[in-house]
């Protein structure tokens, strides 16, 4: 199982808790983890990527083990603590407003 | 006894506001969906308990929301907004093409016949249409592809569709404004369109007489007579006879004819309201006085209406989709005001008091008129 944390707005409007346990098919990667959250919980489709592109959106950062993943390849592999569900995949909002 | 619902969207989140026809004592219900912008709610003619909000977000994008119990719980509906084909260009703020990208949902606007059809206006502007109660949402493109497309402009709010009026003779003639693009038409129901902007004079644009271009804030329409239409422009308040082929100003006294919102009395088809702004670099009333013009001749003459709103050191604005009127007689009056408050008369207009005070910045005022058992326990 992959664990997934998300943003309050985005617990809300999926109904879920600080964090989400997801199967995931195959090679797990940001593309494959963000599809199954999507499969898992339709509403959170276009709130994390944009619909068409499937880019992340601009505010919004991914995070895993302490580092930054946010422009790394949606298709290369996650740290193996997150494929292995020891640590998890982190959506972050990012700190702006005011 | 009848009653009315207030559906008020704001920057952060969205407030449903409750009372009998004597509009004098109000439930509040909310903030739902906290936290997010809720650029508009509206509720379907055909069933008043179905009301559609969009939700949206800098950092989530948009999310479509869909009550079934007139406002009290409420279920996502589909969040897909994808132009047809090739998106292509408009032109940037510098005039240099930029390709059309979707942002939010501006104005929702239910059919009046079907729960489960309802018209979406959108930025980048373009016209969309669910007829399975917003799960799915396709483009009629032949407004943004009609020709003019590449040629329209952001205003400083966006390039953004938000007004929608569908005429109650014929579903198939709708009207719809975009700033900075101006108004258009369509007689065959969406297919093809054309723009309706004769008659407008904008000193701020390359060709003040451009068939394209204009900065139109709101267009209104009385039910009685949808051939008559009136236009808060981004200056000049104007008035059409003949369904927008020809526009005429009708500023008349106005203290600015700036503005955003203008309203349609429910049974009085030539009383408007406007609320004047100073400036469009000053997006607050002239002489920090908040007043509410009414016109009872269509236009041209003027009337400030006062009683009960700030008349010094207010500094609100009261943006585009922000007043609306319920059918009750005598007809209500409603507005909300970037400071948070919502102000509503059961007169007409000639008396106001503020229903809420302190919510965020209002950036919608939808009103309902219902009998008595729709109101449920929460209205009074």
């Amino acid at each position: 199982m992959i664990r997934v944390t998300l943003p309050a707005h985005l617990r809300t409007l999926a109904n879920v808790g600080t964090e989400v346990s997801i199967d995931v098919d195959g090679p797990v990667t940001q593309r494959s983890i963000l599809d199954a959250l999507e499969v898992r919980y339709p509403v959170l489709a276009g709130t994390i990527r944009d619909h068409v592109t499937r880019q992340r959106r601009p505010f919004l950062r991914f995070f895993a083990c302490e580092e930054d993943l946010s422009h790394e390849s949606p298709d290369a592999p996650v740290p193996p603590a997150v494929a292995t569900g020891r640590e998890p995949f982190c959506v972050i909002g990012a700190i702006a407003g005011g | 006894m009848s009653g009315v619902r207030v559906l008020v969207g704001t920057r952060k989140g969205a407030f449903v506001l409750t009372s009998d026809g004597k509009r004098q004592k109000w439930d509040v219900g909310g903030p739902f969906f906290g936290g997010w912008e809720i650029y508009h709610m509206k509720g379907s003619p055909a069933d008043p308990d179905r009301i559609y909000a969009s939700q949206s977000s800098g950092w989530f994008g948009q999310v479509l929301q869909r009550s079934n119990d007139g406002g009290r719980t409420w279920e996502a509906a589909g969040n897909k907004f994808v132009y047809e084909g090739e998106a292509g260009t408009h032109q940037w703020y510098d005039g240099t093409p930029h390709p059309w990208e979707f942002k939010r949902v501006w104005h929702l606007e239910p059919s009046p016949a079907d729960p489960d059809t309802v018209y979406a206006g959108v930025e980048d502007a373009a016209l969309f249409r669910t007829t399975d109660g917003g799960q799915n949402w396709h483009e009629l493109s032949g407004l943004r592809k009609h020709g003019s497309g590449p040629r329209w402009q952001p205003g400083a709010g966006g390039l953004c569709l938000h007004t929608i009026l569908i005429d109650p003779r014929n579903p198939d003639r709708i009207f719809v404004a975009i700033s900075a693009a101006g108004a258009f038409r369509t007689d065959d129901g969406g297919t093809t369109w054309r723009p309706i902007n004769r008659g407008l004079v904008s000193q701020y644009i390359p060709e003040p007489t451009a068939e394209v271009g204009h900065c139109v804030h709101r267009i209104a329409q009385h039910r009685a007579r949808p051939d008559v239409l009136y236009m808060q422009k981004h200056w000049d308040v104007m008035r059409s006879d003949d369904a927008g082929d020809s526009w005429r100003e009708v500023s008349g006294n106005l203290p600015s004819d700036f503005g955003f919102v203008i309203d349609v009395h429910a049974h009085e088809p030539e009383t408007i309201y406007v609320v004047p702004i100073k400036s469009d670099s000053e997006h607050y009333p002239p002489d920090g006085k908040l007043r509410v013009y009414r016109s009872r001749s269509g236009g041209g003459e003027w009337e400030a209406l006062t009683n009960g709103l700030p008349q010094h050191d207010c500094y609100v604005n009261v943006l585009r989709d922000a007043m609306a009127v319920d059918a009750l007689d005598d007809c209500g009056i409603y507005f909300g005001t970037t400071g948070g408050q919502v102000y509503a008369s059961a007169n007409g207009g000639d008396s106001w008091a503020p229903i809420v005070r302190d919510l965020p910045a209002v950036v919608s005022v939808e009103v309902q008129t219902l009998p008595r058992r729709s109101l449920g326990e929460g209205g009074r």
